[in-house]
């Protein structure tokens, strides 16, 4: 729950009182109902396959973890966070259907941000419990997420780390490529020179690449009995020069901390350790410095969970955006910006938390005049150091002889220039459809924004399955016709369905977090928490600059 | 009623040094202050602190802590009355307060003693004169021998004439001290030598009296008061039967069960009492009385005593007031046909001590310290405020909780409700015990007598109860609202004030939070479970019970109180949190919850239960047991200590390596030191969560 907080800077003589946004919806009528039914199904969904997930890896492999005293990676997280500090999780459906019968579940690595004494940090922990905590390609991959999130916004790494290294079998798609294994501990290094703060606690194996995680530390905690680290185990050893060695011996918390100097600091336990990574974090003397204004948080006018009602799942039917963001932003208070211009696109001032936005929300189909108010916008919130919050429910520019002959390309070509180019923090929520370059101009994942979610009901694809299968459909049409052969109804028909299907299936939100194209499927009702905590973490980060490319006219 | 002043007497009284420290001294500088009168403290290096120093117009440094070289010391305190110009000295009670020499010596510096003339103290104070003073003035007493022959062979023939069992008794003794009971001719002997070592320590006398001993009798006194022109008055009886220690804990006025006549019958022997000896001031006269109602002549205390509260409220008087006009020459300002008696009042003693532990005296922090609020019919007379130290140097009495009612049920149902709310952490108190006590159906029937705790020894300590599910609840509650404030004074003051990271709700991504407490009670852990609910709630889990939990902290009168709901039922308990400890106090008793200290803690803190090995009180290290590099079993002696004049044995808490010895023989150890650094041994799969 949100609170209120007396702040200096509220400003709220009489005359500055503004109209809230929204209304109230008729939660009697049959549309808001099914819509409500049916993204509630979508959320229940959701909420039980993460429920699955956060368990981590089988009951045995639960109880074996457990049983060697050690701490199951979420309950690490949980001890390691301030109390009752929220977790920003990223990507739990990594990996999500995505290795055939193999279930790794969260890839096998949990990521995200917290606060640890009083610091939002990125959190990385192996889940020793899902396959040994061995890296899947994925696993790399959600890895590197992290990473990037830490080095945009500036926030300190703490890796627990509880690894068998790479999973051998797919050390092809592990090993050796630019974003593969080694990236990691160049991102280390590249991180530690930047000022953010690398700190490795070793609870549970780090063989061969993996000893590098604590050794490229800048500060490391090793639990005795427990962690371990080398280049070589004891197999290899005893393959390599026949010496017989115990794990412990090798690489144990005492000879790290008494011999090597590998690890800093020696803890007992689990508690010991993640006490010993608080108190590290209390040392690095970090303080951020916030380049907005900060105004008192209000909550919305409206509860979060009407979003069901009034979106739904059918992607068809259409929505006021103005409807969801008064359900997001501080008092429901929404700036609009040019609102009888261009207006299938809503752009607009708010707050959330208290934190300066501006948000940038469809309401259709993008036009020239829609691109060119989104692109003043952007230069607006740009030149005002203000973060910018994507809402994207699009189908696409529009088509049609008119349209190109009035030059809608280069006007799209402006926003998406813009969105390109814009340093203040962006972040995106895909609430409905994200087609072609509709998903390009609303800041999709190829503009690097900070964050980007998806919304359980939202798809996302180069076009909807419809309209795809209906252009193949008519191209082999076309080409049969050409040939002189018939094409039937029913040719047609079965022609489509699969590419219906793929498209279908290939444009969940599920495919897509399984590969890591978005941080995560979130609850429409969470919304707002997650922008919150989101901008909350982007603003650690000194503000840039913007310059732009040029803007063809 | 009329109250006479009567101007002209032997000295004016415009500043008064109090040779004394605790409530005493504040209680009287209250009256001084009132009454316009300047008041002079003194303090000893223990005191520098203290609550009588803050409240005096002056203070005066008298000495280290050890009373002999502080308030004992005549020298000191009557040079402090010269420079400070004091017209008179309230000794208070206790140390200076029956010391003829003192008196004497007051009377030829020209100093005004505030109690009667050193003659009187005098015969008082020697038990034998004062029977003998009082039998030729016709009050009732005791048979028994007070000669002085006073070889051991002669004492038993007497103890034998007197007829067992007997009672052995300082001459010059009180409080308990150098007093014993002789059963028979057989224990006799032990008995009188045990006695007369107490009494050698004690008072640096050992002439003992024998008398008869009357079986479970009551202890009734008057308090009379006379002044200089001849009248005395006497303002009823205090029931003291209950004691613990030969000491005296709950006191009420008047005796239960009393009649009009035994009232008259015993106010007017206590006059007559003080009229043999002239006796001007206040004082009581102590009787023993049987299940009868007979009562005998005891002894008589020349001074203010501790109960003196119980007589003030029933009566509409302030004997300090009395005792500062007496003492300036004025008449007494009512006589006897204007002393009314009006209701009934309750004063229970507060110690420092631990009742479950024989009634151990005790010393330390009063690390968190509320009472009931004071009123016309409520008083709380103490010397102490939180964050004093109750000192083991001196007497290790808290406070008194004196209360009025309109008769002895209501009076005694005032106490109940008022010790309730009398919470102190930090050390142990008799705070349940009193009010077990109190609540007894034999004591609220008024059957009092001397032996009445041994007697309901049972009832009085009922084994302890676990705490409820509810009230695990209400603890866990307490450290939840504490991590939150931690968590938004943090956020508040940070450069992101509306942070949603601080906003303390636990919210989770698609998952369910649950944060698992682990709570230690007595030596049993109990797991939580605990689920921060969207509408601010909390369900928590204790093995198969599942608990709804709403709540906020609120501060009344600088204390803070839980006003929480436990499965829709409300209450709101008195919440302290201090070190690892939650400490809930509520109309059904107090109950603790700890927090387990973490292993890598364990070394460290000194209060935690299973922390290190630490002083229990504080102390004097006598022996030192072990050296570093020594290995340890569970239970083994590590120190010995001497606290409050009782041997304690510190024993090793877990095995291990000793690591460093911190005190050496004769040192001085704090309450809750660590005196020993021990490096547990490492085991293998121990349970860690928390």
């Amino acid at each position: 729950r949100c609170r209120s907080l007396p702040l200096v800077c509220s400003r709220t003589y009489h005359a500055d009182k503004v109209a809230p946004i929204g209304s109230q919806p008729d939660k009697l009528s049959s549309e808001y109902q099914e819509n409500y039914d049916r993204m509630k199904v979508l959320v229940d969904e959701l909420r039980s396959r993460a429920e699955k997930i956060s368990l981590g890896g089988g009951e045995k492999a639960r109880k074996l973890h457990t049983s060697r005293g050690k701490l199951l990676p979420r309950e690490r997280i949980d001890k390691l966070l301030d109390p009752w500090s929220p977790f920003l999780e990223f990507s739990q459906f990594a990996a999500y259907e995505l290795y055939g019968t193999e279930e790794v579940p969260a890839g096998g690595i949990i990521t995200g941000i917290g606060r640890v004494s009083g610091v939002e940090c990125v959190i990385v922990a192996n889940d020793a419990t899902v396959k040994g905590g061995t890296y899947y390609p994925i696993t790399v991959k959600k890895h590197l997420r992290a990473q990037e999130i830490a080095q945009q916004n500036h926030l300190p790494c703490i890796y627990l780390v509880d690894s068998g290294g790479a999973n051998l079998p797919r050390q092809a798609d592990v090993f050796p490529d630019r974003d593969h294994f080694g990236r990691i501990f160049f991102n280390q290094a590249r991180l530690s020179s930047e000022g953010i703060a690398q700190i490795a606690v070793v609870m549970g194996s780090c063989t061969a690449g993996g000893a590098y995680v604590p050794a490229m530390a800048d500060e490391s905690i090793i639990v005795r009995k427990q962690g371990t680290i080398f280049l070589g185990g004891p197999p290899l050893v005893k393959a390599a020069t026949g010496e017989e060695v115990s794990a412990e011996d090798l690489g144990g918390a005492d000879l790290h901390c008494k011999k090597s100097g590998v690890t800093d600091h020696y803890a007992l336990d689990d508690d010991h350790a993640l006490h010993l990574a608080r108190k590290a974090v209390r040392n690095l003397n970090y303080k951020p410095k916030i380049g907005v204004n900060i105004e008192p948080s209000e909550d919305p006018l409206y509860p979060a969970d009407e979003l069901y009602g009034i979106v739904g799942d059918n992607l068809k039917r259409n929505f006021d955006v103005r409807e969801v963001i008064a359900r997001i932003v501080d008092g429901s208070k929404f700036d609009e910006f040019k609102a009888f211009y261009g207006d299938t696109l809503v752009t607009g001032f708010s707050r959330i938390y208290g934190y300066p936005v501006g948000i940038i929300g469809n309401n259709g189909v993008l036009f020239s005049e829609s691109a060119k108010k989104g692109t003043h916008f952007i230069e607006l919130c740009c030149q005002r150091n203000i973060p910018l919050i994507f809402l994207q429910n699009i189908t696409g520019f529009m088509v049609g002889r008119e349209y190109e002959a009035g030059g809608i390309a280069k006007d799209g070509a402006k926003m998406v220039t813009a969105v390109a180019c814009a340093n203040v923090p962006k972040i995106t929520v895909i609430i409905g459809g994200s087609y072609g370059a509709g998903n390009y101009g609303m800041c999709g994942r190829a503009y690097s924004p900070r964050f980007l979610y998806m919304w359980p009901n939202s798809r996302i694809s180069v076009m909807g399955g419809e309209q795809a299968a209906t252009v193949l459909a008519t191209i082999t049409k076309d080409q049969r016709a050409r040939e002189g052969k018939e094409f039937t109804a029913e040719q047609e028909a079965a022609m489509k369905e699969p590419i219906v299907r793929r498209f279908e299936q290939e444009g969940s939100p599920y495919y897509s977090s399984a590969r890591l194209w978005d941080d995560g499927i979130i609850d429409p009702a969470d919304t707002r928490m997650v922008l919150g905590l989101s901008l909350d973490a982007a603003l650690n980060a000194p503000s840039q600059k913007t310059r732009f490319g040029v803007f063809r006219m | 009623r009329g109250v006479r002043f009567v101007s002209g007497g032997v000295g004016k009284i415009e500043k008064v040094l109090i040779a004394n420290r605790g409530e005493i001294a504040c209680r009287v500088m209250r009256t001084a202050k009132k009454m316009g009168v300047r008041s002079v403290a003194v303090y000893s290096e223990a005191d520098r602190h203290s609550m009588h120093v803050a409240m005096a117009d002056e203070a005066y440094h008298i000495g280290p802590p050890p009373s002999q070289q502080s308030y004992l010391s005549m020298e000191k305190v009557l040079e402090v009355a010269k420079k400070s110009g004091s017209h008179a000295v309230h000794p208070g009670y206790g140390f200076l307060s029956e010391n003829t020499e003192f008196a004497e010596a007051c009377k030829q510096e020209g100093i005004i003693f505030i109690g009667p003339p050193s003659s009187a103290i005098r015969d008082m104070g020697i038990k034998s004169t004062s029977k003998h003073i009082m039998s030729a003035a016709g009050v009732p007493i005791i048979g028994g021998y007070h000669g002085e022959d006073q070889s051991n062979e002669r004492l038993q023939e007497e103890a034998a004439r007197i007829g067992y069992p007997v009672m052995i008794k300082a001459v010059r003794g009180g409080g308990g001290k150098g007093m014993r009971i002789a059963r028979s001719d057989s224990d006799f002997l032990e008995q009188l030598e045990s006695a007369r070592r107490e009494a050698r320590k004690s008072f640096n006398d050992d002439v003992m009296l024998v008398e008869k001993f009357v079986e479970d009798p009551r202890h009734v006194e008057v308090q009379v008061f006379g002044d200089m022109h001849g009248n005395a008055v006497y303002l009823f009886e205090r029931d003291c039967s209950v004691q613990r220690r030969h000491q005296k804990i709950i006191e009420e006025a008047p005796g239960p069960g009393i009649s009009p006549e035994v009232r008259r019958k015993l106010g007017e022997a206590a006059v007559r009492a003080a009229k043999a000896v002239n006796y001007v001031g206040a004082g009581t006269v102590e009787f023993i009385m049987d299940a009868q109602h007979n009562f005998y002549f005891m002894e008589m205390n020349t001074r203010l005593q501790v109960e003196h509260p119980v007589s003030e409220m029933i009566t509409g008087t302030d004997l300090v007031e009395w005792q500062l006009r007496v003492a300036a020459g004025e008449r007494l300002p009512l006589l006897q046909d204007d002393i009314i008696l009006s209701g009934h009042s309750f004063e229970a003693r507060i110690y420092a001590e631990d009742p479950n532990n024989d009634f151990l005296p005790g010393a330390g922090p009063l690390l968190h310290l509320s009472t009931p609020a004071s009123d016309e019919h409520t008083r709380i007379e103490t010397g102490v405020r939180e964050g004093d130290e109750v000192s083991a140097h001196y007497d290790p009495m808290i406070a008194k909780l004196v209360v009025w009612g309109e008769d002895r049920s209501a009076a005694l149902k005032k106490l109940r409700y008022c010790l309730r709310q009398y919470n102190i952490v930090g050390l142990n108190t008799n705070i349940d015990f009193l009010l077990s006590l109190s609540g007894h159906p034999e004591f609220e029937a008024g059957n009092v007598t001397t032996s009445f705790i041994p007697q309901h020894y049972a009832d009085l300590f009922p084994t302890p109860r676990a705490p409820s599910g509810a009230t695990i609840c209400q603890a866990a509650l307490g450290l939840l609202l504490k991590e939150r404030k931690h968590t938004q004074e943090f956020t508040e003051t940070s450069t992101k004030p509306s942070s949603p990271f601080g906003s303390s709700s636990g919210w989770r991504s698609n998952v369910h939070f649950n944060r698992n407490m682990t709570l230690q009670l007595g030596d049993k852990k109990v797991h939580v479970v605990i689920t921060h609910n969207k509408d601010g709630s909390y369900t928590m889990k204790i093995g198969e019970e599942v608990y709804h939990v709403t709540g906020e902290e609120e501060m009344e009168g600088g204390a803070s109180f839980l006003h929480c709901s436990v499965n829709r039922v409300k209450s709101r308990p008195k919440l302290v949190i201090l070190d690892n400890t939650v400490h809930l106090f509520s109309t059904e008793g107090s109950s603790q919850v700890s927090v387990p200290v973490l292993k890598h803690l364990a070394g460290v803190s000194g209060s935690g239960a299973q922390g290190g090995a630490v002083a229990p009180m504080t102390g004097t290290i006598e022996k030192v047991l072990v050296k570093a590099g020594d290995k340890v079993n569970v239970g083994d002696p590590l120190m010995v200590m001497i606290a409050m004049k009782m041997e304690h044995t510190i024993r090793a808490p877990k095995s291990g390596v000793i690591k460093r010895v911190f005190f050496s023989e004769g040192s001085q150890a704090n309450r809750h030191a660590a005196l020993v650094e021990l490096e547990e041994e490492v085991e293998e799969g121990e349970d860690s969560s928390q």
